[in-house]
């Protein structure tokens, strides 16, 4: 049953077919994001996460941690309130500091 | 005549100055986190009566007040340590003493302010009236659950090898520092009850909380709760909960899960569990009105948008509402008449009655987040 209304619930934000929202996801990133990485992402209890400090990372696996989260850390999946392109857009927009 | 005259004057004098004396009993701060201000409100009015600017980056930021309520001490993310004047207004030292810092703590004498910092991990601890540094606590790891203790102490916690400290400042000179090892895995938060006696650290690499007894000459770590998820599967956590003093609710304490929609109940004695509650989403703050009669909960991400309030003695949820997206904290009134929230996206501070649960009053605000009253300033660990 907690499965089925967290399903529901992010049906409600994340529209497969729909391009993704700028202004919705970059106000998901600093704020949600920045629960733990800091509301300007420089960091807190999760690391940095500007673009000088995830320049080893290409957009594709970037947007897959975005999606899976990293086991054995505090870093959680964002598949279930989130489609593959909002993550994409996520990646582009941490990589370079700007929307798409 | 002349008599008259100064008479006069006198008597004006003092209407002048009744008028110019703020006492600031029922005022309080919210913190507005992207513009970097504190809002100055006054309880008893329902409003907001000032506002402060120049804090820096207060997302996540947290403060605690001087024993006089004048002063507050404002924690901001970016490592900034500020002293602000509530009856003036305005910041009257600031200090840019660490890249990154999460909260920090007053101690019980007022004279020692002490901040947690995430990089360079540790604890720096300051001179209330100058922000002199006074002492610098390296821990090679981030440090966590900062509080003032009984006994100008102060007590934390290291998230990375889940160890807590306790720096006793009695002394002068150095800091006398215990180190008590095996906390836990990667503790999150932790309270101290309004007593000083008990210390408890939440865990997110583990199920359960570890809690110490600090009227212990050699405190060992206590293990509560473990494995309280077992048999059920964890949920990705979008946000850590708050632990903080007010998890003390008649005979019990409240504690949030981690990973799970519930709240757990132990007995404060025995710190054996008494029961849980199922709630709407993962619990951040989990608050006992000052009486404990009842228990306010909001949640985390994408579920912050709605307060549950749960019955003391039976556990249940009684009332649950709605107040608007991202409702990030609540504070209580010090006698726990009325409750103040903070619902970010609505940039909104609204205010309900704890009895009828009517909303009394929206205060603007730009994206508010903590809430702090000054009555804090007499409670310990807060």
């Amino acid at each position: 049953m907690r499965s089925v209304a967290v399903f529901l619930a992010s049906a409600t934000l994340a529209h497969a077919d729909e391009p993704p929202d700028s202004s919705r996801l970059s106000h998901l990133v600093h704020q949600d994001c920045g629960s733990c990485h800091g509301l300007t992402l420089k960091g807190g209890l999760g690391p940095d996460i500007r673009p000088e400090a995830l320049s080893h990372y290409d957009a594709e696996i970037l947007a897959d941690v975005v999606l899976d989260g990293i086991p054995g850390t505090a870093m959680p999946p964002w598949r279930p309130s989130m489609s593959e392109a909002e993550a994409r857009w996520i990646a582009e927009y941490l990589l370079t500091g700007y929307a798409p | 005549m002349k008599t008259f005259l100064s008479l006069l004057l006198l008597t004006l004098g003092t209407a002048t100055n009744a008028e110019e004396i703020r006492a600031t009993g029922d005022l309080g701060l919210v913190v507005e986190r992207a513009r970097g201000s504190l809002l100055v409100i006054d309880q008893s009015d329902r409003a907001a009566i000032g506002r402060i600017d120049g804090l820096g980056d207060l997302s996540h930021a947290s403060l605690v007040y001087s024993p006089d309520e004048r002063f507050a001490y404002v924690f901001g993310r970016d490592g900034g340590l500020s002293k602000v004047d509530i009856v003036e207004g305005k910041v009257s030292a600031r200090v840019l003493q660490a890249g990154n810092s999460i909260g920090g703590a007053i101690s019980d004498d007022g004279s020692l302010v002490a901040v947690s910092n995430y990089e360079p991990g540790g604890v720096r601890v300051f001179n209330a009236d100058t922000l002199e540094m006074l002492a610098d606590i390296p821990t090679a790891s981030k440090t966590i659950g900062l509080v003032d203790a009984p006994g100008r102490r102060f007590v934390f916690t290291t998230w990375d090898d889940g160890e807590t400290w306790i720096a006793d400042f009695s002394k002068s000179g150095a800091p006398e520092i215990t180190t008590i090892p095996e906390m836990g895995a990667n503790p999150y938060d932790a309270l101290i009850t309004g007593d000083g006696r008990t210390y408890i650290t939440g865990l997110f690499g583990e199920d359960g909380l570890t809690a110490l007894d600090l009227w212990n000459e050699a405190p060992q770590p206590i293990r509560i709760l473990q494995g309280y998820g077992r048999g059920k599967e964890d949920l990705p956590v979008y946000k850590m909960p708050h632990l903080e003093g007010w998890a003390k609710a008649g005979d019990e304490f409240v504690l949030p899960a981690v990973g799970h929609h519930e709240v757990l109940w132990i007995d404060a004695a025995t710190l054996a569990e008494t029961g849980r509650t199922d709630t709407y989403g993962q619990p951040v703050f989990a608050m006992a009105r000052p009486d404990g009669r009842h228990v306010w909960v909001n949640f985390a991400h994408p579920l912050n948008d709605t307060i549950q309030v749960i019955d003391t003695m039976t556990k249940e949820v009684i009332h649950e509402f709605k107040p608007g997206p991202a409702v990030l904290h609540m504070e209580f009134t010090p006698r726990g008449h009325e409750v103040w929230i903070s619902v970010r996206d609505a940039g909104k501070v609204m205010i309900y009655d704890t009895q009828s649960f009517e909303k009394l009053r929206e205060i603007e605000a730009d994206s508010p987040s903590g809430i702090f009253f000054t009555a804090r300033a007499h409670r310990t660990g807060l």
